[in-house]
């Protein structure tokens, strides 16, 4: 009796649906043994999580809230990674948006709200998208790995918004704290009633997703982007141009991740403040809403919002069962390597023979 | 010749399936110690697969192994080795950064230092035993196929293979170090050596082997005394029918000039120049076969031609018009249409066919308006080509990666001369194919020459050269060497000349 790994020929549609849903299955699973370890009855974690994230009004705005910035840079990167790009530096991306965003917010505090909030957008976007568009030339030109710079480029934007929050902009009536000063009213995002829920960035993110996935599916650009990544020198032969598609998929999604910067700036923090202050990592989490949504723009929107659950609910085990944060990090660890390996099955298929 | 029949090797009822596929069914075969023994076949046939299995890579589904007469089971390649079978494949398995003596003994377990002289000696024995002449202190990127092919020999004998399996061993060879090579697998058959050797050349089984086993389509078709049987009836058992060496060929209609080139130069990856002050021209109506031993600048000078390799020097023009170091977009736009080498290079398997129609045709209408794509423009033409070019396909979405390599080829050839190209670049088109296929794809190309486009039709197959081409150029390290009418040809003169053997002054 051994295993045997063989490709499959075709994949039916019903397995590409079950493989990431067992994928999660799995995962809670794993995760459950972490719990036990911990002394934690894996059942009540996961019930709190849940109920953290899904079972009630609040627990349902404050996943929408986190699943903004998540579905901002989860629909970019799904883009990004459709053309063999990994861009890993969403984080970085984000963050620079905001410093844009708040850069204006704080010189500009007296423009009328619509323009003021359209300006920080549009700061926002370009600033990703320049942060993304390093990377992307030295791929396209050097075939210098982008997962490194990508990376690295999110340490300095992390150490840019440090600078400046501890040094030119602190605001004196922080006492201290490495905070900017406020923004003015009309620098800030209005929100759903009684919610955090900045709804013209949710608004933003919807409608961006579907031109997203109508980019991917029905234009020449989107056509260039999945030759591209499926096969790089029939690309080549066709006379594609890779150093645009590259620069254009990295302005996208780095632009995208900006602006889920600005909607944290202008929509929740209404300040600049230290990077971890802004964001807990969504940028990275919004690489496993990409895999999980299997790079589908679309499904990028439903996964944001799970993983943005999920990130609730972690809040929900922190302070009520007292794990640490950690927890919830190594739960979406874990759930990224079984959909990853989930994605091998749909490709190759296991038999035991004798 | 010594007629010895002690089995070295057995292998019963072998049948392994792959996915949708039977690789092998119920094969059996035998080879004799210190014979060599052909195994020849169509590409598919199932020749690399058997002695993969033999070799340890693959597990038969079905069947027995016996070596040296014992029933045995070969659970990876470390159990063949041990078992005393050694195989050289068709890719070579060596680190080019190395040098050759630590090709020999990587893997392999004991010393701790490395065994510098030990390694030395016994590759100056094995050289003077068998004539395998190597440096054992050269890295194995320096060094030609031929030579980088004895060291993996040498690797095989020194791990104590005296079952030696060879898989298409003289794919990458020059007429010269096929002819070395000869001579080595004699002298190690001499020394009681069992060589198998697997190829779908006819004259290499000829004129080395003692015995042969034909395999078609994973099945054994006859096992036979090389002696008591001649290339025609061994063509015949091949491909299971007379072979048409000659395919119907109308008179050619030479039109205007399409493509002149001028001295060209290009460099190969490595930056050394392999295309070397090449000059020739191609009219309509006309097939321009370039023959040559893979490796001589063909790749370059096509990739050169379609805007894939800088051209470093010289001129290119197309219908008059210069193109030299145009972009593969310009070039396209401009009719050159190309059928690629490496047949993954032709198309995106996980797309459509429906999609990979338009690979060269999605920035143009109808295809395309603005920026977005016409759905139904794109399905239109793809049942249109497919119905045209009997593409078999479940359906215009099934994705290509599902197609069989005739039907993916068949759908290349589709694209590429749908468009009418002014010039048409088929690089080794019918390799890997079967002869149906194959068949199709050489009548393909000789109606896109009566319809007049100029063709350039470079293989390795010069029994396709011959059958295809109006006029032969014959390419060696970079440079053409010779140009003849193809119905003047004569096969040996070729063959000379791709070998590097300078004609008189004529």
């Amino acid at each position: 009796m051994r295993l045997k790994v063989e490709r499959r020929l075709t994949t039916p549609r019903w397995l590409e649906l079950l493989a990431p849903a067992v994928a999660l299955l799995l995962a809670l699973l794993v995760v459950a043994f972490l719990f036990r370890a911990m002394g934690v009855d894996p059942l009540v974690a996961y019930g709190r999580i849940l109920r953290g994230g899904f079972g009630s009004l609040y627990g349902l705005s404050e996943t929408t809230t986190k699943a903004i910035p998540l579905m901002l840079c989860g629909v970019g990167l799904a883009l990004a990674f459709r053309a063999g790009v990994y861009n890993i530096g969403a984080e970085g991306q984000l963050l620079i948006g905001a410093v844009c965003a708040s850069g204006l917010a704080l010189t500009f505090p007296d423009w009328p709200a619509w323009v003021l909030i359209l300006a920080m957008f549009a700061a926002g976007f370009l600033g990703g998208a320049l942060w993304a568009l390093l990377p992307a030339w030295l791929k396209a030109r050097f075939q210098v790995n982008e997962v490194i710079t990508t990376l690295m480029m999110v340490y300095i934007a992390s150490e840019l918004v440090n600078h400046l929050v501890y040094g030119p902009w602190k605001a004196k009536e922080e006492l201290g704290f490495p905070y900017s000063a406020k923004f003015s009213v009309a620098a800030q995002l209005p929100r759903l009633f009684l919610t955090r829920i900045h709804y013209p960035t949710l608004l933003l993110a919807l409608l961006l997703a579907v031109l997203v996935y109508l980019l991917l599916t029905r234009t020449k650009w989107g056509y260039e982007i999945r030759v591209t990544g499926e096969n790089p020198a029939a690309a080549r032969y066709a006379g594609m141009d890779y150093l645009k598609i590259v620069l254009l998929v990295m302005v996208i999604s780095g632009g995208l991740a900006g602006l889920a910067g600005v909607g944290e700036v202008a929509g929740i923090q209404h300040r600049l403040r230290y990077p971890q202050g802004i964001s807990p990592g969504y940028g990275f989490t919004a690489i496993i809403v990409a895999w999980l949504a299997r790079l589908n723009p679309l499904v990028a929107v439903v996964t944001s919002l799970l993983l943005g659950g999920l990130l609730v609910g972690g809040d929900a085990i922190q302070v009520a069962m007292r794990l640490p944060i950690a927890t919830i990090y190594i739960f979406n660890g874990v759930i990224l390597l079984f959909v990853l390996g989930g994605d091998l099955l749909t490709r190759y298929r296991i038999r035991l023979v004798k | 010749m010594k007629r010895v029949t002690d089995s070295a090797v057995a292998m019963r009822g072998i049948t392994k399936r792959f996915p949708g596929v039977l690789a092998n069914d119920r094969v059996n075969f035998e080879a004799y110690t210190g014979e060599i023994h052909a195994l020849l076949g169509e590409n598919g046939a199932g020749k690399t697969t058997l002695m993969n299995i033999l070799y340890g890579i693959y597990h038969p589904d079905e069947g027995e192994i016996y070596v040296k007469g014992c029933q045995v089971t070969i659970r990876s390649p470390r159990d063949a080795i041990r078992m005393g079978i050694g195989m050289v494949h068709q890719q070579f398995r060596l680190v080019p950064t190395h040098t050759v003596a630590e090709n020999v003994v990587l893997g392999l377990p004991g010393n701790f230092f490395f065994p510098d002289r030990a390694v030395r000696q016994q590759v100056a024995a094995f050289s003077q035993k068998y004539g395998l002449s190597v440096d054992p202190n050269a890295h194995i990127w320096q060094l030609s196929a031929g030579e980088q092919q004895r060291v993996e020999i040498i690797k095989a004998l020194y791990r104590g293979a005296d079952i030696l399996i060879l898989d298409e061993p003289t794919s990458m060879l020059t007429p010269g170090e096929t002819k070395e090579l000869m001579s080595t697998l004699r002298r190690m058959a001499a020394e009681g050596h069992t060589v198998i050797f697997i190829t779908h050349k006819l004259d290499e089984v000829t004129a080395i082997s003692d015995r042969v086993t034909v395999l078609r389509q994973g099945c054994v078709v006859a096992t036979q005394e090389t002696a008591q049987t001649d290339e025609r009836a061994l063509a015949r058992l091949m491909v299971g029918r007379e072979v048409l060496f000659h395919l119907e060929k109308q008179a050619v209609q030479v039109g205007p000039t399409v493509l002149r080139v001028e001295g060209l130069q290009a460099l190969n990856d490595k930056g050394l120049p392999a295309v070397k002050d090449i000059s020739f021209t191609i009219a309509a109506g006309e097939i321009l076969g370039i023959a040559g031993v893979a490796g001589n600048g063909q790749r370059e000078l096509v990739e050169a031609l379609v805007g894939l390799r800088p051209i470093t020097q010289g001129h290119v023009f197309l219908n008059g018009r210069e193109v030299t170091n145009c972009s593969p977009c310009a070039l396209i736009a401009q009719g050159i249409c190309y059928v690629p080498g490496e047949r993954s290079t032709g198309v995106v398997p996980g797309l459509s066919v429906a999609e990979n129609f338009i690979l060269k045709s999605y920035r143009q209408a109808p295809f395309c308006r603005g920026l977005f794509l016409d759905r139904s423009a794109i399905n239109a033409h793809a049942d249109r080509l497919i119905a045209q070019y009997a593409v078999m396909t479940p359906s215009r979405e099934t994705p290509v990666k599902l197609l069989s390599g005739g039907n993916i080829q068949r759908a290349i050839l589709a694209r590429e001369t749908s468009s009418a190209p002014a010039l048409l670049i088929a690089a080794h088109p019918t390799s890997g194919l079967d002869v149906g296929a194959t068949e199709y794809i050489r009548q393909l190309l000789l109606a896109q020459r009566d319809q007049g486009t100029a063709v350039l039709l470079v293989s390795e197959d010069l029994e396709e050269i011959l059958a295809l081409s109006d006029r032969i150029v014959v390419m060696f390290e970079g440079q053409i060497v010779g140009l003849v009418e193809a119905a003047q040809a004569d096969l040996e003169e070729i063959g000379l000349l791709m070998a590097g053997v300078k004609k008189g002054n004529t």
